[in-house]
């Protein structure tokens, strides 16, 4: 701080987003009749007063270089006056009023390499957290799964060939900074050991009450090892959670042995026929297998797959599995059922099946 | 900068397939910017090893702020050393995520100059995330950044940055405008959005219609839902037109209708409205044909959030139903009796679903005095075991007389 406090700007908050919107969507500002998927990926908006915008659906990778969003600007000014926005799911979104830009622009996203889609009954892009890129306590990589799984699944991005939209996402550990819980397909990173304590550093490192208290199973006590002191883990309770290491670095949970990926399924967040509903224990443990994660891509394609065939129209993973009952699910996806899915945390007694309305 | 890139065997597989690369993308910035060059170093020899190399963000920030700032460094400084910080800045993006260009590359220009060229758009939360940096560019970043009239989102325990839906701009089921909404409330909290005084994080998701496109009622304390009070509004002669086209009204709508309140006879499509529970299903399969009604307004729910700590909680209705006017005065007033309750009362890192989960939803009620209302259960108490809080004792009534 060697410079002379200067007057900074601070507390402006985000700028007004009314600038930035193209002008056929400020005239027609809260005026929206109806829309129409003219495709996948293209979209139609009509106004009252019959003024139309199309928008072009591109998908895009969360990840992105500032040389791609310079491409992407390329477009945005040749097609769309300097205008685009982006989606809640990182797709990339061009609004225009002229119908005949709709091919070319397709066409020149194709040369930058993103494809159009994602709309309707559809796969849209994965909505992801860092992984290996950027975080402390990844049990997985995020954008390598996310590479690989839409590889396999862009089919379902470019066509409209779905029962009903299946919303994928993937958090790199249970702190969900993707709050991943509500999918209808959740890839979601775990570790699978107790914490290794850092003796040496813990009592430098971290508060110990604190480190004690994150722990929702109450694990952690308090203790001395070789003079210092420091915190024992009761191994028999510890599920993993990785709370004690989010408040405390000495307590690592990431290990390249145990840690891997699980899969939940059915969850959904429209209100849409059916409420809200949390994603269910499909697969609890597949290995971490990098660069590209073969058996998790195969799992998914095979979920989707199963509900592309038997599910009724309209029917989310969850709907779909909720009318058949899990007994079938488990039958007709292959995957095998055991302890690991049966829960045993708070609450635990109203997943059990407490009826005699059974399949077989 | 002319070197060569790192040797990454196992992240060139992921420039394969038809999807968007982001191994390609780290390698376009990594032409220019050394610090990305080592972060496609670093990620490969995770991906070698099958472990992150990122250790526990530091404490660092902008002069004045307590959030918007997440100190990263890596674990193997002296194999990567242009990472040993890699710094990553949350900036709060505009209402909707429209952009202009010219606002987008200055940002790119800045981020150029300034750090590694990598970014999302967007992160989880809904700012624009710029990752990679060295904390002495953390001021001059914040400098260039509100000059350009862009500012910080938050982190840690404050106001996260609020995010919505496009809602009116290009919606036709936005049933309040949630764009000005989450301006509003994003400006209105600047202070808690910046430096962190509460127990932990408290994020706000507004979202124009019950197929919530922002995921409010899975990820934010405060979930704004807009929905409508009155009556579905039928154009029977497009219901009709959907039917010659070949939409199977009794089927796809009707019969999947929640409420079962819907009747089609082949000509005309009745709803009883006083059982729609607002569920947007016939309204998504028929747009032209139905719309939300007129009278509209927003629930709000409250208390969503992943599992950490004591496990995923949804959002459960507060208001069934409220107008959303500028200024909001009954919303911000609601809102800032949970903070000053959960302030005082709430255990660090326990967030607002937590913490009702805790004391009861009853009691919370009341301590934020709202009336209880049959809309915020999905049904009534199944356990007999009720606190009761006041009882008489012999010869009280007669004392009263
Ligand atoms: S990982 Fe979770 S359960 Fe295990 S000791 Fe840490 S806080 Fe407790
Ligand atoms: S909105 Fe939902 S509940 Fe209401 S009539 Fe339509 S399908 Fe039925």
């Amino acid at each position: 701080m060697a410079d002379a406090p200067k007057k900074r700007t601070t507390d402006i908050g985000p700028p007004h987003y009314e600038q930035f919107l193209p002008p056929a969507i400020k005239k027609n500002y809260g005026q929206w009749k109806y829309h129409e998927i003219l495709r996948a990926g293209v979209m139609k908006h009509v106004a009252e007063n019959g003024d139309a915008v199309y928008t072009v659906r591109a998908g895009g990778s969360r990840l992105m270089s500032i040389d791609k969003i310079r491409m992407i600007c390329d477009l945005a000014d040749k097609y769309a006056d300097g205008h685009l926005r982006f989606t809640s799911r990182h797709n990339i979104e061009f609004m225009f009023t002229d119908e005949k830009k709709i091919d070319t622009l397709i066409a020149d996203l194709k040369k930058i390499g993103h494809p159009v889609g994602g709309t309707g009954p559809s796969i849209t892009s994965i909505v992801h957290t860092q992984g290996w890129v950027h975080c402390h306590s990844a049990a997985t990589d995020a954008s390598g799964i996310v590479k690989s799984v839409m590889d396999a699944v862009i089919g379902h991005f470019e066509n409209m060939d779905l029962p009903a939209k299946c919303r994928i996402a993937l958090a790199c550990c249970l702190n969900m900074c993707g709050a991943v819980h509500c999918s209808d397909i959740a890839i979601l990173g775990i570790h699978r050991r107790p914490p290794k304590i850092n003796h040496d550093l813990l009592h430098k490192t971290c508060e110990i009450p604190n480190v004690v208290s994150a722990c929702p199973t109450a694990a952690i006590k308090p203790t001395t090892v070789n003079g210092k002191p420091s915190v024992t883990v009761d191994e028999e309770r510890c599920m993993f959670c990785a709370n004690c290491y989010t408040v405390c670095p000495s307590m690592t949970l990431n290990n390249p042995l145990n840690d891997g990926v699980s899969i939940w399924i059915g969850g959904k967040v429209s209100n849409a026929r059916h409420e809200p509903m949390f994603s269910k224990l499909a697969i609890p443990y597949i290995e971490n297998n990098p660069p590209r994660w073969p058996e998790v891509v195969e799992a998914v394609v095979n979920i989707i797959d199963v509900w592309k065939n038997n599910a009724r129209k309209y029917e989310r993973i969850g709907e779909w599995i909720e009318r058949i009952g899990w007994p079938n699910f488990f039958k007709l996806s292959g995957i095998e059922f055991g302890k690991m899915h049966i829960d045993d945390f708070k609450h635990a007694g109203l997943t059990f099946k407490r009826s005699a309305q059974l399949t077989y | 900068m002319a070197d060569e890139l790192p040797k990454t065997p196992m992240l060139d597989e992921l420039e394969k397939g038809p999807w968007p690369s982001f191994v390609s993308e780290i390698k376009m910035a990594a032409k220019r910017s050394p610090a990305s060059k080592d972060l496609l170093g670093i990620l490969e020899r995770s991906y070698q090893e099958k472990i992150g190399h990122w250790k526990h963000g530091g404490i660092v920030g902008v002069l004045g702020y307590g959030g918007g700032v997440i100190g990263r460094y890596c674990d193997v400084p002296q194999d990567f050393p242009n990472v040993a910080h890699f710094h990553t800045i949350r900036v709060n993006q505009p209402a909707g995520w429209y952009y202009k260009t010219d606002a987008l590359r200055k940002i790119c220009d800045i981020w150029e100059k300034r750090g590694s060229g990598m970014t999302n758009m967007h992160g989880s939360t809904g700012d624009i995330i710029l990752l990679g940096t060295s904390t002495d560019q953390l001021e001059p970043i914040f400098e260039e950044l509100t000059a350009i009239g862009f500012d910080l989102g938050g982190s840690g325990s404050d106001v996260r940055t609020p995010s919505c839906c496009l809602g009116k701009s290009r919606c036709e089921w936005a049933c309040y405008d949630t764009m000005a909404a989450c301006h509003d409330f994003t400006k209105n909290y600047q202070d808690e959005l910046h430096r962190p005084a509460f127990p932990y994080k408290f994020k706000f998701k507004f979202s124009g219609c019950p197929n919530d496109c922002v995921a409010s009622v899975a990820r934010a304390d405060m979930s704004i839902i807009g929905t409508w009070r009155d009556n579905i509004r039928i154009d029977q002669k497009a219901v009709g037109d959907y039917a010659s086209a070949g939409v199977d009204v009794t089927k796809e709508i009707v019969n999947l209708c929640p409420a079962k309140c819907m009747d089609w006879d082949g000509k005309m499509l009745k709803i009883d409205n006083s059982t729609c529970r607002r569920c947007m299903h016939c309204i998504n399969v028929m747009p032209k044909a139905l719309r939300p009604g007129k009278d509209t307004g927003a629930c709000i729910l409250i208390g969503s959030k992943a599992p950490i700590v004591e496990g995923a909680l949804l959002s459960s209705v507060i208001v069934p139903f409220i107008k959303m006017e500028p200024p909001y005065q009954e919303i911000r007033d609601l809102v800032e009796r949970i903070w000053d309750l959960w302030c005082d009362e709430g255990k660090n890192r326990e967030r607002i679903g937590e913490f009702i989960q805790r004391v009861g939803l009853g009691n919370f009620l009341e301590m934020i005095e709202v009336e209880p209302a049959a809309q915020m259960v999905a049904h009534p108490r199944e356990n007999p075991y009720v606190f009761y809080e006041e009882y008489f004792e012999e010869g009280e009534e007669e004392a009263e007389n």
